[in-house]
This record gives structure tokens, C-alpha cells and sequence, in this order.
């Protein structure tokens, strides 16, 4: 891997992804965007029964924690799913999950081995 | 051997791994090798200095290779005999240069269960609270392991670039 690449690794912040998933209104939002893919403030405003700007917190809330990106339309702001984090944390588990499977072997192998009863 | 992920379908979990599987020895014996620092470092691969007992904090050199350079630390958190141990660390503490102890740490939890009348144990590893771990540390993970992990961080690499 080269420098630049082991760079790439060093994200910019530290946010707790999790904090910012931890309110409905932001889960919400999360989940019309998954759903209808890239959407203004507007669009996602509408029937909710909450104002652009807090809608607009919300989003910039979950943009900071690096769950959306924004970009300008015209004179509208779009936002849309950005899944590299999550997939950054699912991907971080599987190599948690593979340390534990070689360790549970050993645990077998080492009780199972009668020399160590 | 048989090894069970539990992992719910429609929305995986990011903050949690657990483990489910049998050892051909009765439980007792089993117990010995995880709750006696000496038996555990055997098998995990660390050399540890100081006995379990709840509350205390266990410091560790590991013996694996490549790794032996790193010292871990147990923040042992319940012992209920033959049943239950559990214990704090920072998972992934593999850069010697980065103090981890200001950050959360994720749990450890081990469970036996007896089984086919006491010739087996079922033992269950639950590792937990990974989404209150910074992500940049968890994405960090990829870029310190340079071995293993070069595949992975190449798909990674796709994904950042």
C-alpha cells in the first residue's frame, strides 16, 4: 500500500458515527434518502411537519458524522447517502470477527489437547 | 469446526460480535483456561502479569508474532465462576505511538454452558460497543496491519478514493 493510500485511511475526524444516528428524526431522514435517493431540503421537508432549517440541521448533523453529502442543483441543496462509513464499521467488525474465530480455535485446540489437563 | 456469527439479516450490527462453539472438555476445564491469566495467555497469546479479579486491570505483552512488541491491558470486569467472565480493553490498540486510554472501550464477555451431559461445553464470546469507538481508529485498523489485511484495505482504498 502506498503513503498516499495509507492516508486515505486517516479520515478527518473522529465523530462518533453513532451519535448522530441516535435521534428518529435523523433516522428518518437517513431512511428517505436510501429510499428515494438524492433529495433537496425541500423535498424532504414536505408533510414532515418540521421546518427547512431544522431539516437542514438534522442533514448538516448527519454530515459532520460523514453519513450525507450535500451538493448544489441549481439554487437547491441535495443531499444524498454517503456509505463509506458504514461500510468502513462493517468491514471493521468482520476483521474483529475473524481475530475472534482464530482465537476461539486456539482456546479448542489448547483445552482440547490433553497435555495441558 | 462449527462456528456460529449471529448477525441480524436486514440491518447488520456494527457495535457487536458474538461467537457460539463447542469444546470437547467438560466445563470446569474450560473455566480454567479462560479465567486463569496464565491458561488464557497460553492460548490467546499473551504473556500476562498479575491474576483475574474483578475490577482489576491486567497488563499483558503479546507473544504473537509481529505483535510481540505491543502490550495490552485487561480491565477485568465480573467473574461469577464456571459461568461468566467479562472485561474491558481498546480493541485494536496495535499502534505502540497512539495513547488509547482516553477512548471507549469495548467489552468482552465469555459464557459456558454445559453440554451432552457435562462431556462439552458450549462457549459463547460476545465482544460489544464498537459503535462508540472513533471511526477513524476503526478505519485505522486497515492501514496497521500490513500483511493480512492488504486486500482489505485495497477494497478499502476503492471506497475512500
Amino acid at each position: 500500500m502506498s503513503p498516499s493510500r495509507a492516508a486515505a485511511f486517516k479520515l478527518p475526524d473522529a465523530a462518533p458515527l453513532f451519535a448522530a444516528l441516535g435521534d428518529t428524526r435523523r433516522l428518518g431522514l437517513l431512511g428517505r434518502l436510501s429510499a428515494d435517493g438524492p433529495l433537496s431540503i425541500r423535498r424532504l421537508s414536505e408533510g414532515t411537519g418540521v421546518t427547512r432549517q431544522a431539516v437542514t440541521r438534522h442533514l448538516e448533523a448527519l454530515g459532520r458524522a460523514g453519513l450525507v453529502r450535500d451538493a448544489r442543483r441549481g439554487r437547491e441543496r441535495v443531499f444524498a447517502l454517503d456509505a463509506k462509513r458504514l461500510e468502513i464499521a462493517r468491514q471493521y467488525l468482520d476483521r474483529v470477527a475473524a481475530q475472534w474465530d482464530a482465537a476461539a480455535d486456539r482456546l479448542k485446540a489448547f483445552v482440547e489437547d490433553t497435555r495441558h489437563h | 469446526m462449527a462456528m456460529q456469527t449471529k448477525q441480524t439479516q436486514d440491518r447488520p450490527s456494527t457495535d457487536r460480535i458474538e461467537k457460539r462453539f463447542e469444546v470437547r472438555a467438560p466445563r470446569a476445564r474450560v473455566w480454567r483456561a479462560i479465567a486463569d491469566a496464565n491458561e488464557f495467555g497460553a492460548w490467546f497469546g499473551l504473556k500476562l502479569e498479575g491474576a483475574f479479579a474483578p475490577g482489576r486491570a491486567v497488563r499483558g505483552r503479546l507473544t504473537i508474532a509481529k505483535y510481540d512488541h505491543l502490550t495490552l491491558e485487561l480491565q477485568i470486569e465480573r467473574i461469577d465462576p464456571e459461568h461468566y467472565f467479562s472485561y474491558r480493553w481498546h480493541p485494536y490498540a496495535i499502534d505502540p505511538k497512539v495513547d488509547y486510554s482516553t477512548e471507549p472501550t469495548t467489552l468482552v464477555e465469555f459464557r459456558l454452558d454445559e453440554m451432552e451431559g457435562g462431556t462439552s461445553t458450549a462457549v459463547t464470546i460476545v465482544e460489544s460497543g464498537f459503535d462508540r469507538i472513533p471511526l477513524a481508529r476503526r478505519a485505522e485498523a486497515f492501514r496497521m496491519n500490513d500483511a493480512g489485511w492488504a486486500s482489505q484495505a485495497k477494497k478499502l482504498a476503492q471506497y475512500v478514493a
